[in-house]
Formats: structure tokens, C-alpha cells, sequence
């Protein structure tokens, strides 16, 4: 996956979770196949989507929560 | 001692002959204003039979995902000192063995930051500190790793895997229960700190047949001890316990298999017969041993009441080398692992355990998606019927198999 590619993914994922911020608690593994299928035609595996997902929490993009199950949320 | 609070209902909890939560949580509350509302709320809540407790919400520590277990007061203006109550998992060493010095580190962060309440340990295995707020977190955190401790799992991740004292301390150990355990626990870092899986996972690794881990009951995955040729015998110590007790009343006759029997020429083992259930070993465990060719069985599939009730673990593979795989890593078993949360991940629904999801599509298809043959050994309980159902299957003439 190339610096670029990924950055689209990263990209990708923190809009998908703000544009369904209060209307959905998505699950990293609902993450994992959003972008299986978005990004179906570059190549993408399931293991880039899952350190792309490791990135974004590392750098403070994106912070787990849990009700029931955890979710990905963008930080308040 | 604090008595911000009347407590009547937790002082009837002080007058047993145990030792009692209540005493030390009293204890606790001399030296952290925090634990003494904790003792107003908890007294409320056994007055009005009702737990006063939210959890969950956005509480962890940056990039991680598990090791914090959110918890809130739903009295907050009134139990102040509990508002928030997180619980901290820390990931226990294998077979729980600390030295004084760093327990003393660990229970100085809790003085300093938290509640001065710990659970050793909680039902997953990890070290609890308990009573700790949002802003201290991060604090508490970098402490712990600075010792070379790092937190457990919650969420939906793998959780702390766990194991008993195995080899370590225990002449019933069949393999090595910690150094798998600690193998596991770092080749899965991502999983537990980072949750991605539909709901929880547990391994439990239990040396032998007692498994003290209770796994076949609490873990996902458990990997409990036997052995594949006979019980040792000692003939001269089974006499001498012939001489202190009735061996037909406490050892053959509770024999599950009745595959023993004592008399004139010593005791007598159908080994082909013995589910290796430990009871004659742990009634004589001078006159008894397991045997030398030690491994596991690994079982699938257990989990508390929660959606679809309890289960209990079923046998997935009968007979594990794990000191051959141990050469390598543990490549097979991870292997396998891999496989079992892959299935999962693709066909498992939200909240769904494994156990679950095996009795959802069945046996079969779990099985062959994960390449493992059927075998009679794959029990749903032991000496039960093994509930992969064969055919009698005549091949006719000219036709494709």
C-alpha cells in the first residue's frame, strides 16, 4: 500500500465516522468491511484497514468507546 | 474509623468468620475520601436491593481500546466521590507470581491515584485497580508501563489470557500452561489492546485435568492438560493409603469410568478406559501420577449466561503436542487461532461468542471451513456422544466420492 493510498484510507474511515456521528456506533470490524468493499479495487487487505484503524487511535484521530460492544468514535 | 456513612446492612457483612470486602473496603475508606462514598452508595444499594453502577462510555488510554473498564455512579451529586469509578485491568504474569517489591509499586499508584481497592484478580485473571477517575488514566498508565507491566483486555478483544501455576509450583502439569500462556499473550498484543473482533475471546490455559483456570467453563479457547499413555503407579504408597482409608469408598468407586479396581495384587487401571478426570490422582498423589507423554486437549466454545445462556467448552482437538509446537513458536496453534477468528469475523453477528456461533451453524461447516477432521474424540461433554453424526456410506459401483 503506498503512503498515498493509505492516506486516502485513513481519510476515508474518520469521515465515515463523522458522517454518521450520533446515528451510529460503528464496530472496527464494520470499519474493516466498509473499506473492503470502498476500496476494493486498490488491493487494500483486511490487515492494512486493521493498522490504518491502529493508526488513527494511536495518533489521537479516532478513540475507542463501549456500550454493549466497542465502537470507533471520533474524539469529543 | 470513617463513619461518614450509617451502614447497617455492610456491618452484618463484618460478622462471618471470613474475611470480609466490607472490612476492607472500611480500611480503605480511613485513607481515601473516594472509597467512603463508596461505601454510602453500596449500603444504599443493598437497602434498595438495586445497583447503583453505569458502565461502559469513552474512558481508556490513548491507542488502546481495552485494559479500562468505565464505570459511573448514577448518584453523582450524591456519592461525589464515586462519580467516576473506572476499573483499571492490568495483565497479570503467568501463574500470578509477583515479588513484594513491585506489588508495593502497584499498590502505591492505587494509594496515590485511585481507590487503594484492588481485585487479585479478577475473573479474567488481570490484576483490578479499582476506583479510578478519567483524569488520572493516562498518569496511572505510564506508571504501570514503566514497571513493565501493561494493561489486560476488555471489550470486544481478546481479554488477558490466563493460566494456572502450572510447571512452576504444580506436579500435575502435562505441559507448560505459563510459558503458552505468555507466548500467546504477546503474540496477540494488537488483539487485546485493540478491539476488532464481534465480542469477547478468552483463553485459558489449566494444566491438567482440575484446570484451575476454570476454563472449560469461562474461557472461548481452553487448553487443558492430559496425557496419552498410563498412570504411574506407585504399588508400595497405594498400600500404605489402603492402610489410612477405604480405597473402594474414596477412589475406585468414584472412578467416572469404573475403569479401577483394587485387591490382592494392587490396583489395577484400565488405562484405554480413564478420562484422565484427576480424582485418583488428587486422592493419592503419592501413590498416583499422570503420565509422562503429557499435552492437551483444546476445547471450543464456553461462555457465562449472557445471550444464549451458559456452555460449556467442547473438545475441538483431542490430543495436543505442546511441547513439539513449542519448538516452533507455537505456529500450529496460532495457526489454528487464526482460522477460529476468521470464521468468526466473517460469519459471526455483533455480541456473538464463537460457542454461539458453532451452535448457530454447526459443527460441520465450523469444521471445515477451519480444516480440521471430524473425529469421535470431539465430544460436547466427557464420555458424552460426540455430536459429529457419521453415516454408513456404501460406495457403489462406477460412483464419484
Amino acid at each position: 500500500m503506498t503512503d498515498e493510498t493509505k492516506a486516502q484510507l485513513e481519510e476515508a474511515i474518520v469521515n465515515l465516522i463523522k458522517e454518521f456521528t450520533n446515528r451510529k456506533r460503528f464496530k472496527p470490524g464494520d470499519i474493516v468491511k466498509e473499506m473492503e468493499m470502498k476500496f476494493s479495487a486498490s488491493g487494500i487487505t483486511k490487515d492494512d484497514i486493521k493498522i490504518a484503524i491502529r493508526d488513527l487511535t494511536d495518533s489521537g484521530r479516532l478513540i475507542y468507546g463501549y456500550a454493549g460492544g466497542s465502537f470507533l468514535s471520533l474524539p469529543e | 474509623m470513617s463513619k461518614k456513612y450509617q451502614t447497617p446492612l455492610l456491618d452484618e457483612l463484618k460478622k462471618g468468620k471470613w474475611p470480609s470486602f466490607v472490612t476492607e473496603i472500611e480500611r480503605a475508606a480511613e485513607k481515601s475520601e473516594m472509597t467512603d462514598d463508596l461505601l454510602g452508595q453500596v449500603e444504599q444499594s443493598y437497602k434498595e436491593r438495586m445497583g447503583h453502577w453505569k458502565h461502559g462510555g469513552m474512558v481508556g488510554v490513548k491507542g488502546y481500546g481495552g485494559g479500562i473498564v468505565g464505570r459511573f455512579s448514577d448518584l453523582p451529586e450524591k456519592y461525589p466521590g464515586v462519580k467516576e469509578f473506572h476499573t483499571i485491568r492490568i495483565n497479570q504474569p503467568s501463574g500470578f507470581f509477583y515479588t513484594s517489591d513491585i506489588l508495593r509499586k502497584i499498590v502505591d499508584i492505587g494509594d496515590k491515584h485511585a481507590s487503594s481497592l484492588y481485585n487479585f484478580h479478577g475473573s479474567t485473571g488481570d490484576i483490578q485497580m479499582l476506583g479510578v477517575k478519567t483524569s488520572e488514566l493516562e498518569t496511572i498508565f505510564q506508571q504501570l508501563v514503566s514497571f513493565g507491566f501493561d494493561l489486560g483486555g476488555s471489550g470486544s478483544a481478546l481479554r488477558t489470557p490466563s493460566c494456572c501455576v502450572g510447571m512452576a509450583r504444580c506436579e500435575f502439569a502435562n505441559y507448560d500452561a505459563m510459558n503458552i500462556c505468555y507466548n500467546i499473550t504477546q503474540a496477540f498484543q494488537d488483539e487485546m489492546h485493540r478491539p476488532i473482533f464481534n465480542y469477547k475471546f478468552k483463553f485459558k490455559f489449566s494444566g491438567c485435568g482440575n484446570d484451575c483456570t476454570a476454563s472449560i467453563a469461562r474461557a472461548d479457547l481452553s487448553v487443558i492438560g492430559t496425557w496419552k499413555d498410563n498412570i504411574r503407579i506407585d504399588q508400595d504408597m497405594v498400600k500404605e493409603y489402603a492402610k489410612k482409608m477405604n480405597l473402594h469408598k474414596y477412589v475406585t468407586s468414584k472412578c467416572p469410568t469404573k475403569c479401577m479396581s483394587y485387591g490382592e495384587t494392587g490396583l489395577k487401571i484400565d488405562d484405554s478406559n480413564c478420562s484422565k478426570c484427576m480424582h485418583c490422582i488428587n486422592v493419592m498423589p503419592k501413590a498416583l501420577r499422570p503420565g509422562v507423554k503429557g499435552g492437551a486437549t483444546i476445547l471450543l466454545g464456553s461462555k457465562a449466561p449472557m445471550v444464549s445462556g451458559p456452555r460449556l467448552s467442547m473438545v475441538l482437538v483431542p490430543f495436543y503436542d505442546v511441547a513439539e509446537d513449542a519448538k516452533n513458536g507455537y505456529q500450529w496453534f496460532r495457526d489454528l487461532i487464526g482460522k477460529i477468528w476468521e470464521f468468526w469475523d466473517e460469519y459471526g453477528v455483533s455480541r456473538e461468542r464463537v460457542g454461539e456461533l458453532i451452535q448457530r451453524v454447526g459443527i460441520g461447516n465450523f469444521l471445515e471451513a477451519i480444516g480440521l477432521e471430524p473425529l469421535p474424540e470431539m465430544v460436547s461433554s466427557p464420555r458424552g456422544n460426540p455430536f459429529v453424526l457419521y453415516e454408513d456410506y456404501v460406495e457403489v459401483d462406477g460412483e464419484q466420492g
